[in-house]
């Protein structure tokens, strides 16, 4: 079966666009072949800094033939009707219709045959479509033709399109359109300066293979090999590592179409300056990596290039070049750094006075002052050192206000404690600074130290609580906020440090703080968002989220800690056959009770009276709930959470005698109504018992 | 005699004229080089721009559908990039090389790269790179794609299809090319300092080098940009240049609204709002606020200018 080869070759597509670009080219060609009847066997895009190509394995020569029935009016319907549907189903007159009987009598039938046209056609077709209205992120118009309204728009101007279709032991056709001036044909073009002619090319294996002759490696996962590889062996080479960078990698092969991996070196004395923001001046300015001394794990004096030839002189000029700029950034970083050095932290803090942090929130001095508060109230909580946390909250944010940040945002937090350090802070302070940000995402280390701690939690908790108070919350898929990572920061920070918060005293009092006046109390709405976050969090570890919805159903639960022992207790019990008939027997209560109270329009609450008690298997049952309440308490109280579903469980047998010889809805007793009643509430103790454990009702299963 | 007199200035010019040894010779390499694919070669506009595309000759000819092509040296102002002379690669007055070929052309970057091999800059030994960098001017209500475009890493100029400029659809689309004449400069002739870069080809005593003329201006206009430049005036004069802009795109218009006979004077003042505006700004008087509200007026200015010039017959009206 025949393959098509397609190419997209224009000047150089942004590197970031690219791997989008080839899955959406893959998907839009592929699902339009489907739609048409064209189920092809495989496909395979690629992509380079010049060209999007696309083939597409054993697609049909031909679209299958197709047979349809349409049906029209009834037979003696007017004549208008009639030659609505020949004009509909393009027949000429009407005894080209079948007649066909129905219940309600008879009717015409369109009998319509399509026979599947050529597959290149059908391709031809769908080629320029696909090309004017892809998804680039941005697109343009260029040359004469954009002076028309309705230009074709590409990413950057398209050149040439190779477009063939035919089986691999043939010559090809080629597909035949022409979108915006430009014709669809065979011929490409090699590499830009090594190898820039012109190419006619086959079917896919061809094409590859002549463009690797002409300096052009098509797949860019094997330019991405070719880079890591290379890199790899030249900094060994030089008894030096490489620093992987996924992310360079992938924009590293997305310049080049040859790549051609050198290594350079800078001044010793650059060194001087910390490793992150050498590494991040040379990664984001130049695109370079770095390589570090396996021995210490420091940077080494040298860098990694990626160029996109094979220069006449082995190299030397472009290293030559490379040197030089990086030289010059890096006296820019150091002079960023050096002039940091010279101003305190403490003295940038005024600045602050004059920056807004949010329009409704205030400046960042507001904030900080917020921050240093509530880190200081959590510091005792946590058990940190007091004075410390605040020092640290103070200094938090200040370095958002040097140099070094300004110019890469991503070392905001280490560029403050490397600050710190330096102008003598004591080291948890300075720690506290750099970590207060954390955790960052889900693989991020959460902090552990408590002065860290504190910071870090005052810090996500004023963000939560100010945005609660403004009515900013996080919808949808919309959180520019980053709320919900920040809560989940909290959650974090709590249940791995095993901190005992009462969340819902500490964010109503911040949330005054923050609001004044305007405090609405949206802090328990706040609540209900912890309890969302900590249900993902904890489904993602493979807890049960309807288990939590049964703790958090009690009044009063916003410590973190305690919901998740208690969670797992109460999963633990759940797995044991008294859990599991405890469970059955408590729901069974609450059906019985929710359909009796139903029916009497009351609820059966309060104190069940002992005088009323006449069954053995109601005294013991009764007897029971007692002893495991006040068990059950007791345990809680303790925060034995095992402990109190042990006390739980020695109900079973009791509900279970009790369903077994009981009658709630006695009738054959001459005191039955009150009897009743009495039973009724017995079943709400039942229930009422549990939920010193979990709120059995919201438990699925 | 006479034939040895003119053959030494014959050589002397070419000496002065290498790119690879001086700043002028560079200038008039990119220029000859132009002029011979049928560029207008310009000469600078004479006011104050922060960027070659400033000058009416990109700006207000990037709109409408008449042909351009124009080649030109801006000398650039950036009152914040005062460094007082003591840094080697920032200045608060350099010089772009500007060219605007309207409509682009289909070999646009081809042409390019020849420029670059007629300053020395060999394709073969050099790693040439075309890396995304998407323009927009705020205060020019006009973007463009393109990319910067790298030699050995370092950034040597930028290139940009204009998509819009003043609010106004580029039909059909300008290629713009920008070079940076210090940076490109500095890069041929191996020097790391710009002060050191040999401005007129010489050596020994004729030597004159890019300190020797603008060290002390970058030196003087940084004291003035930062500490002494007049706030109330240039305050006043924002206001002023506001207003004579409004005050000339008015009187400019016909009855109907279809002719516009001072779209370019009207535009001066749009230019001259601009750079007082970007004095204020090194000056610090301005709050990150009203920053913004300023790059709009700049802006609502500029968009009326394209409007207008689009109503005259260099925009295209009939």
């Amino acid at each position: 079966m025949p393959d098509l080869l397609l190419e997209l070759f224009s000047e150089e597509i942004p590197a970031r666009m690219q791997a989008k670009a080839a899955d959406d080219l893959k998907k839009l060609v592929t699902d339009r072949l489907v739609d048409a009847g064209l189920v092809y066997d495989g496909a395979r895009a690629f992509v380079t800094p010049r060209r999007l190509a696309l083939t597409v394995q054993g697609v049909p020569a031909k679209q299958p033939d197709v047979r349809e029935e349409k049906k029209g009016p009834r037979v003696g319907a007017p004549e208008q009707a009639i030659a609505g549907f020949l004009k509909a189903a393009g027949l000429a007159s009407i005894d080209q219709a079948k007649v066909q009987p129905d219940k309600k009598g008879d009717f015409y039938v369109a009998v319509i045959q399509k026979s599947g046209r050529p597959a290149i056609d059908v391709i031809a077709e769908i080629l320029p479509d696909v090309i004017r209205h892809f998804p680039w992120p941005k697109a343009m118009r260029w040359g004469a033709a954009s002076a028309s309204p309705g230009a074709l728009q590409w990413v950057r101007p398209l050149h040439a399109v190779v477009a063939t279709f035919g089986p691999e032991t043939e010559e090809p056709d080629v597909v035949r359109f022409s979108i915006d001036g430009v014709s669809s044909g065979n011929v490409t073009y090699g590499h830009r300066f090594l190898a820039p002619d012109a190419i006619t090319v086959r079917h896919i294996h061809d094409y590859e293979e002549k463009l690797a002759r002409a300096k052009v490696v098509l797949d860019p996962a094997r330019r991405q090999d070719i880079i890591l590889h290379d890199a790899k062996d030249l900094a060994f080479a030089q008894g030096f590592e490489l620093v992987e960078d996924a992310g360079l990698l992938a924009e590293a092969a997305g310049l080049v179409e040859w790549p051609v991996v050198l290594m350079g070196s800078f001044d010793r004395d650059f060194l001087a300056i910390p490793d992150e923001v050498i590494r991040a001046t040379i990664r984001n300015n130049q695109k370079c990596f770095v390589v570090r001394d396996p021995k210490t794990g420091k940077l080494a004096n040298k860098f990694i290039m990626v160029a996109n030839i094979e220069a006449s002189d082995g190299g030397k000029a472009i290293v030559g070049g490379n040197e030089r700029v990086i030289r010059a950034r890096l006296a820019d970083a150091k002079f960023f750094y050096d002039t940091d050095l010279k101003t305190r932290l403490e003295d940038r803090l005024p600045k602050f006075e004059g920056i807004v942090f949010h329009e409704k929130l205030g400046t960042q001095a507001a904030r900080i002052a917020r921050i240093v508060a509530l880190a200081g109230q959590l510091a005792d909580i946590v058990g940190a050192d007091r004075a410390k946390a605040e020092r640290a909250a103070q200094l938090c944010k200040a370095d958002l206000l040097t140099e070094v940040v300004g110019e890469f945002p991503e070392t905001q937090g280490l560029m403050g404690r490397y600050y710190a350090e330096a102008q003598g802070e004591d080291e948890a302070v300075a720690h506290a600074i750099e970590d207060h940000y954390r955790p960052k995402g889900p693989d991020d280390l959460v902090p552990s130290d408590p002065v860290s701690v504190a910071v870090a939690l005052a810090d996500k908790l004023d963000t939560l609580v100010g945005f609660w108070a403004i009515d900013e919350k996080p919808t949808g898929s919309k959180d520019p906020y980053a709320l919900r990572r920040a809560a989940l920061g909290v959650i974090r920070i709590i249940l791995d440090n095993k901190l005992r918060l009462n969340l819902s005293k500490l964010t109503a009092a911040h949330s005054a703080v923050v609001a004044g006046p305007r405090h609405d109390g949206g802090e328990s709405n706040l609540l209900a968002f912890f309890a969302d976050r900590l249900k993902v969090q904890l489904r993602e570890q493979g807890a049960r989220h309807d288990l939590v919805d049964a703790v958090f159903a009690l009044a009063g639960q916003d410590d973190l800690t305690l919901i998740v022992r208690r969670v797992e207790a109460l999963a633990q019990f759940l797995d044991t056959d008294d859990g599991k008939n405890l469970l059955a027997g408590v729901k069974r209560a609450a059906n019985i009770l929710r359909i009796e109270e139903k029916k009497d329009g009351r609820s059966y609450s309060g104190e069940t009276s002992s005088a009323l008690l006449e069954a053995p298997e109601e005294k013991a049952l009764a007897a029971a709930i007692t002893l495991a309440k006040v068990e059950a308490s007791a345990a809680v109280a303790k925060e034995d959470f095992a402990a109190a579903m042990s006390a739980m469980a020695k109900l079973r047998p009791h509900v279970d005698a009790f369903f077994d010889k009981v009658t709630v809805n006695v009738t054959d007793s001459p005191n039955a109504k009150a009897l009743r009643e009495n039973r009724l509430r017995l079943l709400n103790e039942i229930r009422e018992a549990t939920r010193a454990v979990a709120d059995f009702s919201r438990i699925e299963g | 005699m006479r034939g040895a007199q003119l053959l030494a200035t014959a050589s002397l010019q070419a000496v002065n004229q290498d790119p690879a040894r001086s700043f002028q010779g560079l200038i008039l390499t990119l220029q000859q080089f132009w002029a011979a694919q049928g560029c207008v070669i310009l000469q600078p506009y004479d006011m104050e721009v922060g960027a070659g595309t400033f000058h009416p000759a990109t700006t207000l000819r990037a709109l409408g559908p008449k042909p351009w092509n124009a080649a030109y040296v801006q000398p650039s102002r950036r009152p914040k990039d005062g460094r007082y002379g003591e840094n080697p690669n920032r200045l608060q007055h350099y010089y772009q090389f500007q060219v605007i070929l309207k409509p682009s052309p289909p070999d646009i970057q081809d042409l390019y790269l020849r420029s670059l091999a007629a300053i020395g800059i060999d394709a073969g030994l050099h790693d040439i790179r075309f890396v995304e960098d998407d323009w927009e001017s705020p205060t020019l209500g006009a973007w463009g794609l393109g990319w910067e475009c790298w030699c050995d890493g370092m950034e040597v100029s930028q290139f940009t299809y204009f998509q819009q400029v003043a609010g106004f659809e580029c039909a059909p689309v300008a290629g713009e090319l920008t070079y940076g004449l210090e940076r490109l400069a500095m890069y041929v002739q191996g020097v790391d300092n710009v002060y050191d870069l040999n401005f007129n080809g010489r050596d020994g005593d004729g030597k004159v080098t890019y300190g020797d003329v603008f060290l002390q201006a970058e030196q003087e206009y940084s004291r003035h940009n930062f500490e002494h430049a007049d706030t109330a005036m240039l305050f006043e004069q924002f206001k002023m240049a506001e207003a004579a802009c409004r005050r000339y795109l008015d009187a400019g218009w016909d009855a109907q609204r279809k002719h516009h006979r001072m779209a370019l004077p009207a535009y001066d003042q749009c230019i001259k709002a601009s750079h007082v505006f970007n004095l204020l700004d090194a000056r610090g008087v301005i709050s990150v606020t009203e920053r913004q509200s300023y790059i709009l007026r700049v802006r609502e200015l500029a968009k009326a200018c394209g409007e207008a010039w689009l109503a005259t017959a260099g925009g295209g009206a009939a």
